[in-house]
């Protein structure tokens, strides 16, 4: 009963190792004999969770579980227990919320496992940015081509928009047109927001079985989607901002 | 299962009043002071024979002797000197004159010197011994709240001030997320609630979900320097300008005088929440006395900026959520200052709906605290299934190349939460990387908190680029934040030098712990007189199951009567605060109780040799000194 497995693969249910208090074959994050907290094994999100790297995931599965895990995890329970236990549920349930916040939201969880899955998805991020300038290389990506002459145009809107705020007045037509172009880009945002959707399923599909080069082929895909929704936000986001002031 | 430690108190540490409270069964409750109170006004003075005076027996120096008392100090908890100028036009803080730029503050108090945390400590220190009259048993454990919005140095601050008043603060909870666990308690309905606690001196507002006893903060906001400090500083000006109008007297810098003025306008505004309308009545120190009417119209056209102030955290705190006000399916209010109609109508307008006030909103956030230190015990039947998942208000980052601020844990992630960064060096060999830490929403650094700069040292000489430092930050469920490092090519813990922006370091506040005494005389006297009724307690239990045992019939009839005139003699004092007194009745009873405790041992012995177990003979705990009794488990 005490014999150690160290090659254990899934992370819940199945042993992993002996419990550090009572020797019997503990569970993931707790001991299945004696229920004691776990010195945290590095594992990524979906794991953590007991969970296949699939991205059609059960929200509210999630939620559950991670409400579940919450009650065992937290450090509340192990105010009164010795430090190392502490020590053990802060790691643990700091990685449990890290994951749950990680996981819950589509976006973050897409991003999350192209990155798993070696996918570079630097490009837009200001630590690109930084980069770009510290070093002095050109920033990769920019505006999604087909986006090109609306961006433009929009752009232009904005800075008259920004220009005429300053000299405390503004123009209704401008704010209109502006305000159509939002609506648009948000029916946009949307949209692609279901077409990465469409595409977890692709993905699900492939894990298990499936090539390499159709997996490639669809994180490509995903990684393209992101993207194109990613500055679509931006553009929002600053919309907004022009807007609101 | 463990029994949960009564003893682990809650405590409100406020900018106006300050509480402590703890579960009574299943119910949270106030423990009031020696006067009868509940409040204990956050107001510290030093008396002519430099002892500390706190809470409502300080008031009066507040005005008879203002150079040497303070009020409303959580404003300067975790702060620096260069943050306060706007604070110090506004309050009477001495600071003391040898201050350095980057120092902790230092407020003076006569002639002596104190940090906020040393000042917020003795505060702390008097609702403990509160605590300790009223269990008449030492308290060593606490919860202690503070604003959701607090950065990390003020928590570390409010921290510290626990460790200094010789308390482990077993948790710090925010004052909202308390409140909503006091709500909770009797009505255990899922929904979405909205906590609005605008107090003396701090706004914060926090969204929840309540999901079958989990309390999940979903997003907060607010600003640590807004409340009703604001709204009585706004009157103490008015009152000034109005006087020297008038009157034609500037009092602004006589000490007293603002005192004074601070003091009525303070009572014209409690009487406004009631009233359409009261007098402004000020006894000037000299010359004629200042009387001015103020309707409720008034004072609302007045307050109007302030309370608008606390709108746009709110819609902010609604956005993060992704939630309408529609959404809301409760409001609770918190704070003294939701006590003021206009408040109350702009918390329903902006809601769209009623809000609650069934709890006291000064006690309310104390009385959460409880909820939290009973579930920190182990937990009772009340608070079984209760947990809180409460989350970091502000962003953590740390300064990038071109002094950019880069995020690594967003605002409202529920905590404990971790980030793990990458660092290598720039220069062959080098041994040193330095971090700085960030709190807040800004792009820039320097428009962000600094929390603190990390020197990670002994990095294994290598070329350029080549080592791989691994940094963790951690925020603990606290909100306090943690870092650690490891050189991975090298496997080396690397060594974290931590200059705090804004604290005392770990020495410090060893310092202080040692400094409090100077002023605790009490304290020490309280302590001793505590312990010495927990021993009556055991003496007293042991002599009656002596006098249950067959022993007791051994003994001549003097020698009872003996015993019973000295257990009268320890009744008698065991009430009074002498410490000496009990400490004497007791010796004299163990003294007298001596032959009796032998008799015990030889029947309990001979018992035993009649072949029962020592077990089974029940020794019983015979009264005698020479038998360890249970001392008080202070620390």
């Amino acid at each position: 009963m005490a014999e150690t497995s160290k090659t254990a693969l899934s992370i819940l249910g199945e042993p992993t190792g002996a419990c550090w208090s009572c020797g019997e074959m503990r569970a993931a994050h707790f001991c299945s004999a004696c229920g004691k907290v776990q010195p945290p094994v590095p594992v990524d999100y979906f794991t953590f969770f007991g969970f296949p790297r699939k991205l059609d995931l059960d929200e509210e599965l999630l939620e559950q579980e991670f409400y579940k895990l919450s009650r065992k995890l937290h450090p509340d329970v192990y105010a009164q227990a010795e430090s190392r236990e502490q020590q053990w549920s802060l790691e643990q349930s700091s990685l449990l919320n890290d994951a749950y916040r990680t996981l819950k939201d589509p976006i973050k969880r897409t991003e999350y496992l192209l990155r798993l899955e070696g996918v570079e998805l630097e490009e837009q991020s200001k630590s690109a940015t930084e980069k770009a300038r510290a070093t002095g290389e050109v920033k990769k990506q920019v505006v999604p081509p087909a986006l090109l002459e609306e961006v433009f145009e929009l752009n232009m809107q904005l800075e008259e928009l920004r220009a005429q705020k300053k000299m405390g007045e503004d123009d209704p037509a401008l704010i209109e047109e502006i305000g159509t172009q939002k609506l648009e880009l948000e029916q946009k945002h949307d949209a692609l927001l279901q077409e990465l959707k469409n595409c977890w399923n692709e993905w699900d599909k492939l894990v298990d079985r499936g090539s390499e080069e159709d997996r490639r082929k669809a994180r490509d895909k995903m990684l393209d989607l992101l993207n194109r929704r990613n500055y679509i936000r931006n553009l929002v986001r600053d919309v907004n901002e022009v807007l609101e002031t | 299962m463990l029994m949960p430690d009564p003893r682990i108190v809650g405590i409100d540490l406020g900018t106006t009043n300050s509480l402590v409270a703890f579960m009574q069964g299943d119910v949270p409750v106030v423990i009031p002071g020696e006067d009868g109170s509940n409040l204990v006004p956050s107001v510290v003075a030093l008396d002519e024979r430099d002892q500390i005076i706190v809470g409502n027996a300080a008031r009066k120096y507040l005005i008879e002797t203002p150079e040497r008392s303070v009020y409303s100090i959580k404003r300067l908890m975790g702060r620096g000197v260069e943050d306060i100028r706007e604070e110090l036009k506004l309050f009477p803080f001495r600071l003391a004159e040898d201050m350095r730029p980057g120092e902790v503050l230092r407020i003076k108090l006569g002639q002596a010197t104190f940090t906020p945390p040393e000042i917020s400590a003795f505060i702390l220190r008097q609702l403990k011994r509160n605590a300790e009259r009223f269990f008449n048993a030492p308290v060593t454990k606490a919860v202690i709240t503070v604003p959701a919005y607090f950065n990390d140095a003020q928590r570390q601050a409010t921290k510290d001030a626990g460790r200094i008043a010789g308390l482990e603060v077993l948790r710090l909870v925010n004052e909202p997320t308390a409140a909503s666990l006091a709500y909770g308690l009797d009505k255990k309905q899922n929904g979405i609630v909205a906590v609005y606690d605008l107090g003396g001196g701090t706004f914060d507002i926090s969204i929840l979900k309540l999901h079958d006893g989990i309390f999940e903060v979903i997003a907060t906001n607010g600003d640590t320097h807004l409340g009703g400090d604001d709204i009585d500083n706004l009157l103490i000006r008015i009152a000034l300008d109005d006087i020297r109008g008038d009157l034609g007297m500037d009092v602004s810098r006589s000490g007293e005088a603002v005192a004074t003025i601070r003091k009525a306008v303070i009572e014209a505004k409690i009487a406004l929440s009631a009233r359409p309308t009261t007098m402004l009545d000020v006894e000037l120190p000299v010359g004629k006395p200042y009387q001015r009417e103020i309707t409720r119209e008034q004072f609302e056209q007045l307050i109007q900026p302030i309370i608008d102030r606390t709108v746009g955290p709110c819609k902010q705190a609604l956005k993060d959520a992704g939630l309408k006000p529609e959404q809301i399916d409760e409001v609770v209010l918190v704070g003294g200052s939701t006590r003021i109609p206009k408040v109350r109508a702009l918390v329903e307008d902006m809601f769209r709906r009623k809000a609650h006030t069934d709890l006291n909103p000064d006690e309310v956030v104390a009385l959460g605290a409880a909820v939290q230190a009973n579930i920190l015990g182990g937990g009772s039947e009340a608070t079984q299934n209760m947990l809180l998942l409460d989350v970091t208000p502000l962003s953590l980052g740390i300064e990038v190349a071109g002094g950019v601020t880069d995020k690594i844990i967003l605002r409202n992630s529920t905590i404990p939460a971790s980030a793990t960064q990458y660092y290598t060096t720039q220069v062959d060999g080098q041994a040193n990387v330095a971090i700085h830490v960030l709190q807040g929403e800004r792009e820039l650094a320097k428009d962000c908190r600094s929390l603190a700069r990390f020197d990670l040292k002994g990095i294994p000489p290598m070329v350029a680029g080549m080592p791989r430092i691994e940094v963790k930050f951690l925020i603990d469920a606290n909100g306090i934040l943690h870092v650690s490092a490891r050189e991975q090519r090298s496997g080396k813990e690397a060594e974290i030098e931590v200059q705090p922006s804004y604290g005392l370091t770990d020495d410090q506040v060893e310092g202080m712990i040692l400094d409090s005494f100077d002023y605790a005389e009490e304290d020490f006297r309280q302590r001793q007189v505590i312990e010495a009724r927990n021993e009556v307690q055991t003496i007293l239990a042991a002599l009656a199951k002596g006098k249950q045992s067959p022993a007791w019939g051994q003994l001549t009839s003097d020698e009872k009567k003996q015993i019973a005139k000295l257990e009268r003699a320890l009744l008698q004092v065991k009430d009074e605060d002498d410490y000496a007194a009990i400490r004497k009745a007791i010796d004299a009873l163990n003294q007298g109780t001596m032959r009796l405790a032998e008799l015990m041992m030889d029947t309990a012995v001979s018992t035993a040799l009649k072949g029962k177990t020592m077990d089974e003979a029940d020794l019983g705990e015979a009264p005698v000194a020479g038998h360890p009794v249970a001392k008080a488990d202070f620390e």
